[in-house]
């Protein structure tokens, strides 16, 4: 893959590393979850067919993660953002 | 009769004699020759003995998809299996052998197994020996079915590898790839040309085919004369794409120096590159089709593509005495060809109830018999065919009627073209069934092109139109689909498909009865499109095959998933560089060469190379460690700790950014001050310990273990960047910015008050666990009193570049102390004595700081962290948790790592209490001490237990972790 780093722009996927999914909330007073929620939060994601939500960092590069939309089936790029912009809504694909 | 060496043929050089070896006689070729070629024109017709019956095999192809002539090539290390005769270049003293084959091709023991071709029908194996345990039977019928030998020594070849850029990258030499390849060169973009053999033209090399009104050599020439004038064009012959990944990534294989004499070669045997492309054409070319009846894989029955290619680049005319058998128009052009060339073509049998006028003209004129709406039902003949029973095909395409005897020494088959998708295919190309051709097609897609025989266009002229960027819409006459020959609706098990792999038509037939019917399925069942040449061949065929059993639609049915390589690659040239030393980079302490010159024993330590010990003359390795650990106990040690972690973390709100990252309160500490801090992982497991420093307010230093300190960098400013982007703190790891000797002993002070120093190391001014900056002996350095040994001890980091002078200093002034240089065992050793955790071997994914001695730290603190979350968790919070706790192992030798613990009077069956995490000889105490992990162990200090390893007991005792001073009065001084 080509992944477009928005800080260095298009290079290959060897530089880079994926974080899992994106958009991950952590909970705000850990203590007052209960287990399921702690769990759902540490071990449960999404395995979409489609366009998934990722994380992914630049490691042999500029070093800043940031925030991807990708179709698990063919690879493409439908979004690249940063860490604090907002999760794009990406239709009925997924 | 067989065939030999006729006029023509470009791409062999007849002043050139080449003396070669196979199957242990000698032979010779020409220069431009490959193996195949050279041994047809020998005369040769038997190539080898297939994978499973051992049945007699000639050659099939002129390409890579040859499926039977598979070549083991050179000898020793040098040797490489597998390699298909057709895409082996002739060199000088080459020497081969045909696999598969003992004692000898022509006398082939295994060939027993054809006579029970009837009982050894697809999955036979798996069925047969599954009673008691198939493994039992795995490695007999894998020496009888199989192919060549791997070398058994390490490759001697070197591999580079390479990346490249390129605005279009153009797959296959041929006259599409030609083309295309001038069409985007003429425009002034940056192209790259490849094609994996050695020679340009592709099929149509040498024929009498016209190309824009020239002969197709012609043609060839007068391209590559101006490719090659062409600046922005780089051409690349031996260079065969392997891979096509997404976005253009394209890998190629280039054979560097695989077609010289072997002591001509230098430099690297094969290169990998790695070429981004902005537009890939694939001008992949077709492969043809066999057609499947009975005895259709005896030598001398070969694709009339194939024999025609061997006519025009090599001169060889495969066979004097030739049928045609075909359903397209392509066998008869074979036909027109040698028989031109001087064979005598006996008959034409076309499946096709009416072929074209002009072919049937054509024929008529050279006075061939022609049989339409006909098609071979038997080959008959021994080790080469003799020659072809034929019969009528009805409407339903079931042989019928009487049959018609053709002698001949050669058959030519042609069942259609199948294009070589795999490259599309592999970047996620979508396929499509064609009806005309009963192939499958690709489907359009950004990025990739596809032309000529690769996009299922037959015709030179469509293809040089497509070559220039305009939209063609080819039309192919339909090829009659007759997926097996026989006289019934059952497929004739005598019907070879997969050549390779030895599969049948009757072998698919009994996989669809038992309900192997997803083509996934059909490969694995019966190994059809298997082996080294992936179903180049046979996958389409199958894929009919099983089309007309199931009646369902080949579009229905579909492919088996394309995967890289296209064909099969060394593993060397993925490797490239990165073998033996070069597979991870060795990192040298600052002060390498010190400890060499000191004696040391060098060994890796997470990356590392670190002195194990430094053994005097006549002393054992473990002498030596008892040695310095009783100098450090009694006197001086020094020790290089460079690779110990060193991140920096600074900002205003560093001290809140590592509250939440350790188990530790941080933000407590004082500037100066020094804290022993625990990490945790999200899920609650130990990740890390390591001493962490605040050198100023708003700047601290996180000391971590040598393994991690990349995992933690990372891990931090994953934290601050995806968690807590508000938080103002910057992280760099200093880690090799920094060189960092260990002085420790009870005479360590006494070593540095001897030095220059602007630090004052008096007992009050610096106790334990603070940090200093300042200059010893003229040189910048941080210094923190903080312990591993237990004993007295300062950790002082200067500037890489400096601690060569240090050293100096440091061994000089120690010397009236008997300062000793000493290594990780020793180091090791002691911290074993004093209890200290060692993260990694003491702890796995499961322990948790309560586990290790830590809980009240964890119940002190009140605000949150990572990981603390999941030390709540009911399983966190049982008891009966496995603890460290130390053993005491009766004896004088110390006992295993991993050896279990089990309660007295149990037996290791019933199961372990635990294991040894860590174990030394101590000299300290002159006794095995040790560490392990024990089910509810803080529990059981005093408890007798036994210790079991490989069978071999032992007695034992939990005790308290720390056996030496364990009230820490050593580090008060």
């Amino acid at each position: 893959m080509l992944i477009d780093c928005p800080w260095c722009g298009p290079r290959s996927e060897r530089e880079f590393r994926c974080g899992g999914e994106g958009h991950i909330v952590r909970p705000e007073t850990p203590d007052a979850v209960d287990d399921t929620v702690w769990a759902d939060y540490l071990f449960y994601r999404d395995n979409p067919k489609g366009l998934g939500y990722e994380r992914w960092l630049h490691r042999f590069g500029c070093g800043r993660w940031f925030n991807v939309v990708r179709s698990t089936t063919d690879h493409r790029l439908a979004a690249v953002y940063g860490m604090s912009d907002p999760r794009p809504e990406l239709g009925g694909d997924r | 009769m067989s065939g030999g060496r006729v006029a023509g043929g470009v791409a062999i050089d007849r002043s050139r004699t080449i003396r070669f070896r196979w199957a242990g006689r000698d032979y010779t070729g020409f220069a431009g020759d490959t193996l195949a070629s050279a041994l047809l024109a020998n005369g040769v017709s038997l190539f080898g003995r297939s994978f499973k019956y051992h049945r007699p095999r000639g050659l099939l192809a002129a390409g890579l998809d040859e499926p039977n002539a598979i070549v083991q090539l050179e000898r020793g290390a040098a040797t490489i299996p597998n390699l298909k005769a057709s895409y082996v270049e002739l060199y000088d003293e080459l020497y081969a052998q045909p696999v598969n084959a003992w004692p000898s091709v022509n006398f082939d023991l295994m060939a027993v197994n054809a006579l029970f071709k009837r009982f050894i029908p697809a999955a036979f194996y798996y069925k047969t020996f599954m009673w008691p345990n198939w493994l039992l039977f795995e490695p007999l019928i894998r020496k009888a079915a199989g192919l060549g030998q791997s070398p058994k020594n390490a490759d001697p070849d070197i591999y580079a590898q390479l990346s490249a850029h390129c605005d279009a990258l153009v797959i296959g030499g041929g006259i599409a790839g030609l083309a295309a390849a001038l069409a985007a060169g003429r425009t002034g973009r940056r192209v790259m040309l490849v094609t994996g053999g050695a020679h340009w033209g592709g099929r149509f090399a040498g024929s009498e085919e016209l190309v824009e009104s020239k002969p197709a050599q012609a043609w060839i020439a007068s391209a590559l004369r101006e490719l090659a004038d062409l600046p922005n064009v780089a051409l690349h012959n031996r260079t065969l794409a392997t891979g096509h990944y997404d976005d253009g990534l394209v890998a190629l294989c280039e054979r560097v120096t695989d077609h010289m004499p072997l002591a001509d070669r230098t430099g690297a045997r094969q290169r990998l590159w790695r070429v981004r492309a902005g537009e890939v054409i694939l001008a992949t070319g077709a492969f043809e089709r066999p057609l499947a009846f009975a005895n259709n894989d005896l030598p001398g029955i070969m694709l009339a593509g194939a024999a025609a290619v061997y006519l025009h680049r090599y001169g060889v005319l495969v066979g004097r005495q030739l049928v045609i058998a075909t359903n397209n128009d392509s066998g008869w052009h074979a036909a027109v060809s040698l028989a031109k060339a001087g064979a005598r073509i006996v008959a034409i049998v076309d499946a096709r109830t009416a072929p074209p006028p002009t072919l049937l003209a054509t024929a008529d004129a050279m006075g061939i018999a022609v049989r339409c709406g006909a098609a071979p039902e038997r080959a008959v003949g021994g080790k080469r065919v003799r020659a072809v029973k034929v019969a009528a095909l009805d409407a339903q395409g079931r042989l019928s009627g009487k049959s018609e005897h053709f002698a001949c020494d050669t058959l030519l088959m042609s069942g259609g073209w199948n294009p070589a998708v795999h490259l599309h295919s592999q970047a996620g190309g979508g396929l499509r069934l064609d009806s005309a051709l009963q192939s499958f097609l690709p489907n359009p897609r950004d990025g990739i092109l596809s032309l000529g025989g690769a996009a299922g266009d037959f015709s030179i002229d469509s293809t040089l139109v497509a070559a220039r960027g305009r939209v063609t819409d080819p039309v192919n006459a339909p090829v009659r689909p007759i997926w097996s020959l026989s006289r019934t609706a059952e497929p004739d098990p005598l019907a070879w498909v997969d050549f390779q792999n030895d599969v049948t038509a009757g072998d698919i037939a009994i996989a669809a009865r038992e309900n192997f019917r997803s083509v996934e399925h059909l490969k694995r069942y019966t190994t059809l499109g298997m082996a080294t040449d992936q179903g180049k061949i046979s996958n389409v065929s199958g894929i009919g095959v099983l089309s007309q059993l199931l009646s369902r639609p080949m579009e229905a049915i579909g492919t088996t998933r394309f995967r890289p390589p296209y064909d099969p690659t060394a593993i060397g040239v993925f490797a490239g560089h990165r073998v033996g030393d070069g597979l991870v980079p060795r990192r040298r302490l600052a002060l390498d060469h010190r400890h060499v010159a000191a004696g040391a024993r060098i060994e890796e330590y997470g990356g590392w190379m670190r002195p194990v010990a430094y053994p005097r003359a006549g002393e054992t390795e473990a002498q030596a460690i008892a040695r310095e650990v009783r100098a450090v106990r009694t006197g001086v040690g020094l020790v290089e700790s460079s690779p110990l972690g060193k991140i920096e973390v600074k900002g205003p709100d560093a001290a809140a950014f590592l509250d939440r990252i350790y188990v530790n309160t941080i933000s407590t500490l004082k500037p100066g001050r020094c804290r022993y801090a625990l990490m945790l992982n999200e899920n609650g497991t130990i990740f890390d310990d390591g001493i962490v420093t605040r050198l100023a307010e708003d700047h601290f230093l996180v000391g971590t273990t040598s393994g991690h300190v990349a995992a933690i960098a990372e891990i931090l400013e994953e934290w601050l960047q995806c968690e807590w982007p508000g938080l103002r703190v910057l992280t760099q790891d200093v880690t090799t910015c920094w060189a960092v000797l260990n002085l420790a002993g009870p005479k360590a002070r006494d070593v540095l008050d001897a030095l220059d120093s602007s630090i004052d190391f008096g007992a009050a001014a610096f106790p334990h666990m603070q940090h200093r900056e300042g200059e010893i002996a003229g040189i910048r350095a941080r210094v923190a009193r903080i312990s591993f040994s237990g004993e007295l001890s300062y950790e002082i980091a200067v500037p890489w570049r400096d601690v060569d002078p240090l050293w100096t200093a440091l061994t000089a002034a120690g010397e009236p102390h008997g300062l000793t240089p000493f290594g990780i065992e020793a180091l090791m050793t002691m911290r074993i004595e004093k209890g200290f955790l060692h993260v990694g071997s003491e702890t796995d994914g499961a322990t948790q700081p309560q586990d290790v001695g830590f809980a009240a730290l964890l119940a002190k603190k009140k605000s949150d962290f990572i990981g603390r979350r999941s030390t709540q968790r009911p399983d966190s919070l049982r008891d009966g948790r496995r603890q460290l706790v130390g053993i005491a192992v009766d004896g004088t030798q110390p006992a295993e790592v991993g050896a279990h613990i089990v309660g007295v009077g149990r037996k290791a069956a019933i199961g372990s209490d635990g294991w040894i995490t860590s174990s030394a000889w101590s000299p300290t105490i002159d006794a095995p001490v040790a560490l392990a992990m024990v089910n509810d162990g803080a529990a059981r200090i005093g408890e007798a237990v036994r210790i079991w390893d490989l069978g071999r007991w032992r007695e034992g005792r939990i005790v308290e972790r720390c056996r030496y001073d364990p009230e820490g009065a050593r580090l008060d001084v």
